[in-house]
């Protein structure tokens, strides 16, 4: 049987992608309300984060082959984010002087950052394999 | 913000996560008991949310009020969206969900605790 990208563990990824949307999102709407002189390009990035973590998740939701194809450009910027920024954040500290979610490689938010895109790749992977 | 009830939350989720985790790993949908478990949890939240609401009335104030208020409603939204999501479905991966509803729990407590001390004077 074909598993559907919204169902199943797929409704677990969507649960997770909201929670991250949602806190990374606020995150960012206030840091940018209240501060944003103090570090502008990490609270810019918190917020590209954020918005891409909501499309995630509404590409999640929809499903089909454009939700899939939508979900797949997401998650593919998330772990290259990740890992860009990740990087980043360790060789030129001084270029980051407020934490963003991609930090450190999602350090701040148990990892799951850099954990979320790739079982999200896996997951559009597996459910887009036809059977044979 | 009220130590002993942070701990009571946080003590209720990790023990509810647990048991949503279990039927999880036995591939069975959440029943009943997980539900009134998830339950449990909010009403924890809820005395918390109460006790923090009067305590701001009484003057005190989180260093960033309106954050601290935002994850107050994240807080008390949790548990039942994370419910609501787990009715739909009624599988393991509705049981998965509990779980990671009641594993979040505790880290909206510590934040909210880190904001309360960050006091704004």
């Amino acid at each position: 049987m074909r598993e559907r990208v919204n169902s199943g563990p797929g409704r677990v990824l969507i649960v997770v992608y909201g929670i991250f949307a949602l806190s990374a999102g606020a995150r960012a709407a206030v840091q940018i309300g209240t501060k944003f002189g103090e570090a502008p390009g990490a609270y810019l990035l918190s917020a590209f984060a954020a918005a891409i973590y909501l499309v995630a998740t509404i590409a999640l939701v929809r499903g089909g082959p454009g939700g899939r194809r939508l979900a797949l450009i997401c998650c593919s910027i998330e772990l290259a984010g990740v890992l860009a920024v990740g990087t980043a954040s360790l060789v030129a500290s001084s270029a980051f002087p407020d934490d963003t979610v991609w930090s450190g490689f999602g350090k701040g938010y148990g990892f799951v950052p850099l954990i979320l895109p790739i079982v999200g790749l896996y997951w559009l992977r597996r459910t887009a394999r036809v059977p044979a | 913000m009220n130590d002993t009830l942070g701990v009571v939350v946080i003590v209720a989720a990790l023990a509810v996560a647990a048991w949503c985790a279990i039927a999880a790993v036995r591939n069975r949908p959440p029943d009943r008991s997980h539900v009134i478990g998830v339950a449990v949890v909010e009403l924890a939240a809820l005395v918390l949310t109460v006790v923090a609401i009067v305590a701001m009335i009484g003057g005190e104030r989180p260093g960033e009020a309106g954050t601290f208020v935002g994850y107050l409603i994240t807080f008390l939204g949790l548990p039942p969206v994370a419910v609501y999501l787990a009715r739909m479905e009624p599988t393991r991966w509705g049981s998965v969900i509990l779980t990671v509803a009641c594993l979040v729990m505790p880290v909206l407590v510590a934040r909210l605790q880190q904001l309360w001390e960050a006091t704004g004077a």
